[in-house]
């Protein structure tokens, strides 16, 4: 078995000795999250005299200020993504390998203690809990750029920020929170719980998976850095031609949001590979537990849908800088192109986004309510289902755009297929939960909110497929209603319940549960009180992404921004409880608080470095909750012999089948 | 102890008839009551109202939507709030509840009954598409639907009730909507005005970036793509004022890209024209000729804007050294 053998000795043709031990270094000369600092200064620093040297007189074609220089701002934050990655040594192993040097991910020296989080570190638990932190700095930005938009939006005219101004907080919310919602499950859930959950002691590509973490703080870096730029007026769907005219503001949406499209690619390349060659002896496909098929069905979608938005952005780019004409209707381009590309992989983006909180909820409820769960092959069909017809619905974000008319029929029949898979999550939960045992732990009472919350969100989301209902919904705040819905009433309540459920597994502390039950409430009567009234405002006629609105809908819009203030003071019992719970309380967690049968809980909490002592032998699945014959989860100490025999039968039966 | 488990089941298994029979009958009641109340009681305040043919038929549209969503909805909430009030863990019970690892009926139930709703509303949604000419939808610049008995013979002049359909152009700038009509002369106006039970043929076009037209109580609502002319129809069925919005977002100013069109009977509407005619004489001097789509860099805009009383309009697309700017 490939998976943990180093070469014993590297091949050297020129370099030093192969078999000597890297050198050791001051801790401050060894790459971290300083150096990778420096690098991104020096970097942009390069980057954008280059860019200023090469084309002194460039002017941009939007016609934006006329100093602007979008090729020094692009190639600036290409240096500084590229300084970031080699002051965090990314590539140092592979100059070493070059040179024909021993290479240092071996060297556990240099990841002890809290320093490990702020390095660029190849385990994959260090890379979850990196996630973790790293999203949720996106989400709380965002948030806060939320509260922003609600708060001009207590009057009908402009009153706090200037037109400009909101734009920009506007796009930035929305981009940012995208960009986030993308990873917030697949990077610390995934990309933690997936080897635990079956039984590998590794990922397929640790390179590759810290990279795609290391990704995300430059992006994040770059987005906001559009502040300082002019931000950008296009909201986080950056429609051409508005994207071409925009300022310098413009290249950092498009850098960022390219950079996080290639991030995701490497992330769910990773776990895709993970999932289909890691599964331990015994791990069949029947076996899998429902968030692992989430993250498998998800990580499909990342690889496939994110390519076309890298490519839409790098379009934008060189429209911006190179002079192309993809999308400048002026210059003989077409805005249809990119609105077609955009939403090619923004719906299944959208889908992105809704399956692993399906996953999370499906791993969830058999556990709270003492049963298997219910028709475990239609959970995972369903979500199957969901990814494959997700690359099929993009045009009912077009549906009044004045694309070819014949299609309409076609892609509302699609999309309201969509409902169909969708509704076997539900029949399996419905299914889970008839003559339960329901323990309502925190991490329950998400998950039933997410269905809850999600209902409305499909619900509204019929109306919005349908082309009649969705000439008056399109573009109105009926929209927005619907997608926070499913986005923040879907994945962040299962991002909540998942994080209250496997956190006693991931650092070994239990949250405060009072505390979590006062969270749990608050957000989930702030959320409705936000949202649900949105609904109506759109169907009144309030376009999205304004300002000004009628003086009619002040009431409504009122009551929605005080109860986003109020979400916000949730979230703010939230960080309480986390920040008290992990650094301060540190209540212990034991083994296996929940009495679940994952195999992520079969081990100690937090898990050994090596994951498990020996891989485990999986007997059975996990939901076998009730079933009095059921054999135990796993072998996690199975005899001699039997991993290699179950290895050599795998490779016999391949043989003979190839 | 066999025969007690046996009865202990057998009552498990009736107690488990009882609350499927409770929840159906809660559930039909329910459904009824709240279908009776969205459809006959929420139904005719529906957005976006009946103020022309599409409107209408969106509200009905809309309506049937959120009738035949209603029993979804009941039925989810009363089975989520029936398990957490009876399927609760007991006090100190700590034991596992009995397994059920699927029910074919009950999947092979659900399957069909969530298929045949959603096959049923896709050809509902298809017929209210269709029938009421694209329901109100920006059809492109190749539409297939149209409102019945209209072909389009003249361009250059319009007459009510025949079958030539009126047609008004829809033009969005950074940041204003005009609106011109080539069947009067192709004067172009800040006013769009419309007479009652006529169809129109919206030509909806722009100048600059994308826009989106949203007469909102008309129930149209079309973008607007530079270089492109986007087709919608309705018929405005009874006289009154309604707003107009950008629905797409088209820079810092989209949101007050806002203006009061105005339904007028079919006299007054005539005489309206034959006055804006006049009164715009200087303005159509300097328009280039009508046509579906315009090339901005030939179109005087500055001095077009500045005769119209536009002073909103100069986005980034002009040309900031471009004289012409306002």
């Amino acid at each position: 078995m490939a998976i943990e053998t180093q070469p014993e000795s590297a091949q050297a043709p020129g370099g030093g000795d192969p078999g000597a031990a890297a050198k050791e270094r001051n801790f401050w000369l060894r790459p971290g999250i300083h150096t990778a600092v420096i690098g991104a200064v020096i970097g942009y620093a390069l980057g954008h005299w280059l860019g200023n040297f090469m084309t002194p007189s460039f002017v941009a074609t939007g016609g934006g200020a006329p100093d602007s220089n979008d090729e020094a701002i692009v190639l600036g934050f290409a240096f500084l993504v590229l300084g970031w990655l080699i002051g965090l040594g990314v590539f140092d192993d592979l100059v070493r390998q070059m040179l024909g040097r021993p290479i240092r991910v071996t060297d556990h020296k240099a990841n002890v203690g809290v320093a490990k989080y702020f390095r660029y570190t190849l385990d994959h638990k260090v890379v979850g809990i990196q996630y973790l932190v790293g999203m949720l700095i996106y989400f709380f930005t965002g948030g806060l750029l939320a509260i922003a938009i609600r708060t001009e939006l207590l009057s009908p005219s402009y009153h706090v920020m200037s037109p400009t101004t909101y734009l920009e907080v506007v796009g930035e919310h929305g981009t940012m929170m995208m960009m986030m919602m993308t990873s917030v499950i697949l990077g610390p859930f995934g990309n933690y719980l997936v080897p635990l959950m079956i039984g590998s002691k590794r990922v397929a590509f640790p390179r590759l998976e810290a990279l795609s973490f290391w990704l995300t703080p430059c992006a994040f870096v770059i987005l906001l850095s559009s502040f300082l730029l002019g931000g950008f007026p296009t909201g986080w769907t950056g429609y051409a031609d508005l994207s071409i005219q925009a300022g310098e503001g413009m290249d950092a949406y498009a850098v960022a949001f390219g950079l996080m499209g290639v991030s995701i690619i490497l992330a769910g390349f990773n776990i895709v590979v993970t999932i289909i060659c890691y599964r331990a002896p015994g791990m069949r496909w029947s076996r899998l537990p429902m968030f692992v098929w989430a993250m498998l069905t998800t990580g499909f979608l990342l690889v496939l849908a994110a390519p076309v938005l890298v490519g839409g952005m790098y379009m934008i780019i060189t429209d911006r800088t190179a002079q192309t004409a993809f999308f400048a209707s002026q210059l003989g381009g077409s805005s249809y192109l990119y609105e077609d590309l955009f939403w090619f992989f923004g719906h299944p983006e959208v889908y992105i986004l809704a399956l692993p909180g399906f996953g999370i909820v499906s791993e969830l409820i058999p556990v709270f309510t003492r049963k298997p769960l219910f028709g475990y092959k239609i959970a995972a069909a369903g979500m199957f289902g969901v990814a494959i017809l997700s690359f099929f619905v993009w045009q009912h974000h077009l549906f009044d755009s004045g694309m070819d008319p014949d299609m309409r029929p076609l892609f509302m029949l699609t999309t309201e297929l969509i409902s169909i898979p969708t509704g076997f999550i539900y029949l399996v939960a419905m299914g889970t939960f008839w003559k339960a045992k329901l323990r309502l732990t925190v991490p329950m009472l998400f998950a039933i909110a997410l269905f809850i919350n999600f209902l409305f969100g499909g619900i509204s989301g019929v109306l919005l497929s349908d082309v009649p209902a969705d000439t008056t919904a399109h573009g109105s705040f009926f929209v927005m209603a619907h997608f926070h819905y499913t986005i923040m009433g879907g994945l962040i309540f299962a991002f909540f319940g998942g994080l209250y459920y496997w956190l006693p597994k991931v650092l070994g502390v239990t949250m405060n549960e009072t505390l979590g039950k006062i969270h749990f409430w608050t957000m989930f009567i702030a959320f409705n009180s936000t949202f649900m009234p949105l609904f109506a405002v759109g169907m009144l006629g309030q376009p999205r992404r304004v300002w000004e609105y009628q003086a009619n809908l002040q009431t409504l819009n009122d009551w929605v921004s005080i109860s986003a203030f109020c979400l916000g003071g949730s979230m703010c019992i939230f960080i309480f409880n986390f920040v008290m719970s992990t650094v301060i309380w540190r209540k212990k967690a034991p083994r296996n608080p929940w009495n679940a049968r994952g195999l992520e809980w079969q081990v100690s909490s937090p898990p050994p470095a090596e994951n498990f002592e020996h891989i485990p032998v999986v007997l059975a699945g996990p939901y076998e909750y009730g079933d009095p014959d059921a054999l135990p989860v796993a072998d996690l100490h199975p005899p001699a012999g039997v991993i290699s025999g179950a290895l050599a039968t795998a490779t016999a039966s391949t043989g003979t089948e190839a | 102890m066999a025969a007690d488990a046996t009865t202990t089941q057998n009552a498990g298994h009736r107690q488990g008839n009882r609350d499927g029979l409770w929840l159906l009958i809660l559930w039909m009641v329910l459904s009824v009551i709240g279908c009776l109340l969205v459809a006959l009681v929420l139904g005719p305040h529906l957005p976006p109202g009946a103020q022309s043919s599409s409107a209408a038929s969106q509200q009905t549209d809309i309506t049937v939507l959120a009738t035949i969503a209603t029993p979804v909805v009941v039925g989810v909430l009363l089975y989520f709030g029936w398990a957490l009030a009876f399927w609760r863990q007991q006090p100190g019970d700590e034991t596992d509840a009995a397994p059920i690892h699927g029910n074919t009926r009950v999947q092979v139930t659900w399957i069909i009954g969530t298929a045949a709703i959603v096959l049923s509303l896709a050809v509902y949604g298809t017929i209210e598409l269709i029938s009421p000419a694209g329901a109100g939808a920006g059809e492109g610049p190749q539409p297939i639907w149209k409102p019945a008995g209209t072909v389009t013979t003249s361009v250059t002049s319009w007459a009510p009730n025949t079958k030539n359909i009126l047609q008004v152009q829809v033009i969005g700038q950074q940041w204003a909507w005009t609106f011109r009509y080539p069947q009067f002369g192709g004067f172009e106006t800040t006013q769009l005005v419309l007479p009652v039970g006529q169809p129109v043929q919206f030509n909806v076009t722009s100048l600059d970036v994308t826009h989106g037209f949203w007469a909102y109580t008309l129930g149209v609502k079309a973008d607007a793509n530079p270089g492109v002319n986007n087709v919608a129809y309705t018929t405005p069925e009874h006289a009154g004022q309604f707003q107009v919005r950008c629905a797409e977002l088209c820079g810092i100013w989209h949101g007050s890209m806002y203006d009061t069109g105005d339904v007028l009977s079919v006299a007054s509407f005539l005489t309206w024209t034959q006055t804006a005619k006049t009164q715009l004489a200087d303005v159509t001097k300097l328009l280039p000729p009508y046509a579906l789509t315009y090339d901005p860099t030939t179109i005087p805009a500055g001095k077009i804007n500045v005769a119209l009383g536009l002073t909103s309009a100069g986005g980034g697309y002009y040309n900031p050294a471009d004289p012409e700017q306002p």
